[in-house]
């Protein structure tokens, strides 16, 4: 973002501006510890044991470091009957949002570039109604959903999963590439049509080379949003084919036995790890995906 | 001959790649929307049956108690939720706005919930706020011994700390949108004021935030539509519970989808999000697309 430049202009001098500058960074500084707080309280629950939650503060740092927490919510906690941690689910969540978010940038790229380097008649019409899909509340097609999954064959299956966020995956794609390829000039475009290039020798050869950014951008939006649903995953799979965050839940919200906390934040840590680790390697690009997914048109 | 064919099916051939995409994709959308909406009209209980049954299951929708409570929920998080998410954005903006060199870290750290899970946030806001063992066992070792802190558990406060745990993933998200909307004001403007002798104050009371109109419109409707769709962070946190305290429309719905076996219900009762929904986004989308037509 471009830093506003009104050097010695708006800003005055002097001690009064210094008691500011102070009280900013204070401010700010407080506000960091805010946000943090949860994370700090994750990690450090997780690496204590049971005995020393129940007895100190959940404020503290852990006295001894211990990663059996860490070892259990990966291999053996129990989500339901089975006892084998939340790898399996792990796996789902990869082998689901992978394809999914793959295709759907994919599919949405095709998308975009017919609605606008070939524009037809009824382009404007189907983009607005497109885009309606990505807003509605997804509560109203679960019902539909499961019986043609079932239909199909899918229902309770990663694959099913994988159609599913493949489709509904498809407005936010279409719109990210639609903005991005109404900013790229027709020229080059309309010069490979007059030297006989055709619409997928211009796609692949051209238009999907230069779109290196949308397709970052896309592609962590993508990720973050399916590796972090539940509707869906609680919705259409059963027991074995959940996503991790089912699972996720299913940990915490175990009635049975006594509850360990520190299993159940190492679960949370281990769910979200790959979400946050792609924000903290690519932030910029998915802070341009949230303001993407906010102003539109 | 054999050439024109080919050239007539080259230059059609957009409409027949994309054609089918658009139909599938147009299908599961409005398809589906039709499908529900003619469920919530007809008898369906475990199973869907397809006969015309007038109005009766939102007449049923309508005298269960349990609706009642989801959407006195829904208005209770949303309002909290839009109004603190959105005070806490401008002013976390604002702050961010004053030529901060490590604005680049802090803002990561304020917006890194955004990355997260509604079931990771809501499973650690349920440890934090868990009365045996988190804030109010802090408090009580810190001697004050009556402290008590049971939100997570009070069917009447409950609904609160769903608003907490939103409003720490969702209100930095408030805030990388002010901010983006505060770096897009023209310097000149601001510039021109500031030589006029107006103080910071005046400079962001009279022309900053007035300029930024637009940019609150898109927050209040995102953050709007986040609240209406909020299932995983109830879940995580409360299950919608003590009871169904905490139930909003979208558990409800799912609850009397896939628990209950009452689809005719559950159909109806996702026509009503629909609605709210198409209420606030049909107008917003229609004056972007038409503002950026323009």
């Amino acid at each position: 973002m471009r830093a506003r430049r009104t050097d010695g202009i708006v800003r005055p001098s002097g001690p009064g501006a210094i008691a500011l500058r102070v009280l900013l960074f204070t401010l700010l500084g407080l506000f960091c510890l805010y946000y943090l707080f949860p994370l700090f309280v994750m990690v450090s629950t997780s690496l204590k044991s049971l005995a020393e939650i129940r007895e100190g503060s959940f404020l503290a740092l852990p006295r001894a470091i211990s990663f059996e927490a860490w070892a259990k919510a990966w291999g053996s906690a129990c989500v339901g009957v089975r006892c084998d941690g939340l790898q399996p689910y792990f796996v789902n969540s990869v082998m689901m949002a992978v394809p999914a978010v793959l295709l759907s940038t994919l599919l949405g790229a095709l998308n975009g570039y017919a609605l606008t380097k070939w524009r037809f008649r009824g382009a404007d019409i189907i983009f607005a109604l497109m885009l309606f899909g990505a807003f509605i509340p997804f509560q109203v097609v679960l019902l539909p959903m499961a019986r043609t999954l079932g239909e199909l064959g899918l229902a309770g299956t990663v694959p099913g999963l994988i159609l599913v966020h493949t489709v509904y995956g498809l407005a936010f794609t279409t719109l990210f590439f639609r903005n991005f390829f109404i900013g790229v000039s027709d020229g080059i475009v309309n010069a490979a049509k007059v030297d006989g290039a055709g619409f997928f020798g211009i796609f692949f050869r051209i238009v999907l080379p230069m779109s290196l950014p949308a397709i970052v951008v896309t592609v962590i939006w993508q990720f973050t949003q399916i590796w972090n649903d539940f509707l869906f995953g609680v919705s259409f799979t059963v027991g074995d084919s959940n996503p991790v965050t089912v699972a996720l839940n299913n940990v915490v919200n175990t009635s049975t036995g006594v509850k360990e906390y520190n299993v159940d934040m190492a679960a949370a840590i281990i769910a979200g790890l790959p979400t946050l680790l792609v924000y903290v390697v690519a932030g910029a690009y998915f802070v341009r995906g949230l303001s993407a997914g906010a102003i539109k048109g | 001959m054999l050439t024109a064919m080919a050239r007539a099916i080259e230059r059609r051939l957009p409409l027949i790649v994309v054609s089918p995409l658009f139909a599938v994709s147009l299908f599961f959308v409005y398809g589906f929307i039709a499908w529900t909406i003619w469920i919530s009209f007809t008898k369906s209980g475990v199973m869907p049956v397809y006969d015309f049954h007038g109005l009766a299951q939102y007449e049923r929708l309508w005298a269960t108690p349990r609706w009642y409570v989801a959407l006195k929920n829904l208005f209770v998080f949303s309002g909290l939720f839009i109004a603190i998410s959105m005070a806490l954005g401008i002013f976390l903006a604002i702050l961010l706005d004053q030529r901060i060199r490590i604005e680049g870290a802090i803002r990561t750290i304020y917006l890194y919930p955004m990355a997260l899970s509604f079931i990771v946030t809501g499973t650690v806001w349920k440890w934090i706020l868990n009365p045996g063992l988190g804030i109010e066992k802090v408090m009580r070792d810190w001697g004050f011994s009556d402290f008590t802190f049971d939100w997570l558990v009070n069917p009447d406060f409950a609904i609160y700390t769903i608003v907490i745990a939103g409003v720490w993933q969702s209100s930095g998200y408030a805030m990388a949108l002010f901010l983006a909307g505060l770096r897009s004001v023209d310097d000149e403007v601001i510039k021109a004021a500031a030589i006029d002798g107006a103080g910071p104050w005046r400079v962001y009371t009279g022309i900053v935030l007035p300029a930024l109109r637009p940019v609150f419109l898109s927050v209040v409707i995102i953050l709007a539509h986040l609240a209406i769709k909020s299932f995983d962070l109830v879940v995580a946190l409360t299950g919608g519970g003590p009871g169904f305290a905490t139930d909003m429309p979208a558990t409800f719905m799912y609850a009397f989808a896939f628990q209950r076996s009452e689809l005719g219900v559950a159909a109806a009762s996702a026509v009503m999000m629909l609605a709210t929904v198409c209420a606030i986004i049909v107008p917003y989308l229609y004056s972007e697309l038409r503002g950026a037509r323009r």
